[in-house]
């Protein structure tokens, strides 16, 4: 299979990266772990007369504790996560999402940042980074800005990103939640798309749900939040019958679409018990 | 980053160099040559098998730095000073890996097309976990697609791979 030619250039750092960006505009392609950029290049819906390579940018490969937050380089690849021992201690559930992606090899080629700036609908890492309340970083010649995760998609494959930027980092704020889960039905193990996906993350208190965030993929144009479905949870009794119910809710302001690996009926259906089952299972957890 | 030399045509080459199997190669390639094509075609490396190309089939895995990954996906540029294990270099003082030969023992191999990249898969997960569960097995090799044995005898051949090693005066 063919890659179009392009001009390859590596940078040694940040702000040389953006530098390069910078002077040449949408002429340039960012690539970072490969496996959308050069997948997109060889099937022929990419053909970038610049390639800028991250390669050498190590800096943003760490995943660090800070106070008051972890902090995970845009380029730590799937796998990185996956068996980091810090976010296995703090965050389990984003782990354990890194975990489904994909194949091995994906995983050790694929990064959290491409992940995220590919924007597709049915990535695994934008929900339970959502619901986890995390922030990205990005990063131009013109200076930083951060913003939650959860405005940056806006369409499918639409995000805020803007030409000239590099997302360098994604920040989760240390939080009072209990417990997180990502669900997801894919076909297949290995390198499955998500048919559909809930992620939640809960705090609870005693018998009721302080607080609360549903996350879906693969469930509407765009990674989204159920806010009605969450709002349906806080402060009540916690028990069968209202998990139901923010199952159906979720269900309900989900638009998921027909295609080749579900219709959108079934999605729905799936959105209803996933959220369900990823309630259920954040709450155990939050009291174990 | 690498040099990069035009020729008199204007195409552009960089030199770089891949460290695979041991040896160190010095390599002119063009900033859109795959990692796979380089080690077949310039290196005469075809124990990698073409595929899919396009990451879903796992017959062109290699080790990059000790770890799987398609090298359908990966520009060989981007690979320059890394270290990189091919089915050819598994093979150690003319001797079969075990699980070569494990696999040979339990006729896990049948047109063969997906055996690089399972050993090569295989022998990451036993490098890294020398006592795997079946599960982890199956999970290590799930993104190496076999269309003719089953995995029933690869995964077998793995298992007993990983037994064999608890006496290392075994092999």
């Amino acid at each position: 299979m063919y890659v179009p030619d392009f001009e390859y250039h590596a940078p040694k750092s940040v702000a040389e990266a953006c530098a390069i960006l910078a002077e040449l505009g949408d002429r340039a392609t960012v690539l970072a772990g490969g496996t959308d950029v050069l997948h997109k290049m060889k099937v022929g819906k990419l053909a970038p007369e610049h390639l800028v390579s991250l390669k050498h940018l190590d800096e943003l490969r760490d995943i660090r504790e800070e106070p008051g937050r972890v902090v995970i380089g845009a380029l730590a690849s799937h796998n990185q996560i996956y068996t980091s021992r810090l976010l296995q201690r703090r965050y389990l559930s984003l782990p354990m999402a890194a975990h489904t992606m994909a194949s091995n090899q994906i995983c050790n080629l694929g990064t959290v940042g491409g992940n995220i700036v590919n924007g597709v609908p049915s990535a695994d890492l934008p929900p339970i980074l959502i619901a986890l309340n995390a922030s990205i970083r990005l990063t131009s010649a013109h200076g930083e800005r951060t913003m939650p995760l959860e405005d940056f998609f806006h369409g499918s494959a639409q995000t805020r990103i803007e030409q000239g930027e590099i997302l360098t980092e994604i920040e989760i704020p240390d939080q009072a939640s209990t417990g997180s889960t990502y669900l997801k039905f894919g076909l297949r193990r290995s390198g499955a798309l998500a048919v559909a996906a809930a992620a939640v993350s809960v705090q609870v208190a005693g018998e009721t749900l302080h607080g609360v965030r549903i996350v879906l993929a693969s469930a509407a144009p765009t990674v989204i939040r159920v806010t009605g479905a969450e709002r349906s949870l806080v402060g009540r009794r916690i028990d069968d019958d209202l998990l139901a119910e923010a199952g159906y809710l979720a269900a309900q302001a989900s638009s998921p679409r027909d295609s080749i690996r579900g219709s959108a009926e079934y999605r729905r259906n799936l959105v209803e018990v996933l959220t369900k089952r990823a309630l259920r299972k954040a709450i155990d957890e939050g009291h174990a | 980053m690498a040099q990069a030399i035009t020729d008199k045509d204007g195409v552009k080459r960089y030199l770089i160099t891949l460290n695979v199997n041991g040896d160190a190669h010095t390599l002119l390639v063009k900033g859109n040559a795959i990692l796979t094509n380089v080690l077949r075609e310039q290196l005469d490396l075809t124990g990698t098998k073409k595929g899919c190309e396009l990451g879903d089939c796992g017959s062109c895995t290699v080790l990059l730095d000790g770890k799987p990954v398609d090298s359908c996906l990966v520009l060989a540029i981007e690979a320059d000073g890394r270290e990189i294990t091919t089915i050819e270099g598994v093979m150690e003082n003319g001797r079969l890996d075990a699980i070569q030969e494990s696999m040979i023992n339990h006729a896990a191999v049948q047109c063969g097309y997906c055996t690089p990249g399972m050993v090569l898969s295989a022998k990451a997960l036993l490098t890294r976990n020398p006592n795997p569960s079946e599960q982890e097995v199956r999970e290590a090799i799930s993104g190496n697609l076999c269309r003719c044995t089953g995995y029933v005898h690869i995964v077998e051949a793995v298992m007993a791979t990983a037994q064999g090693r608890l006496t290392p005066d075994d092999h």
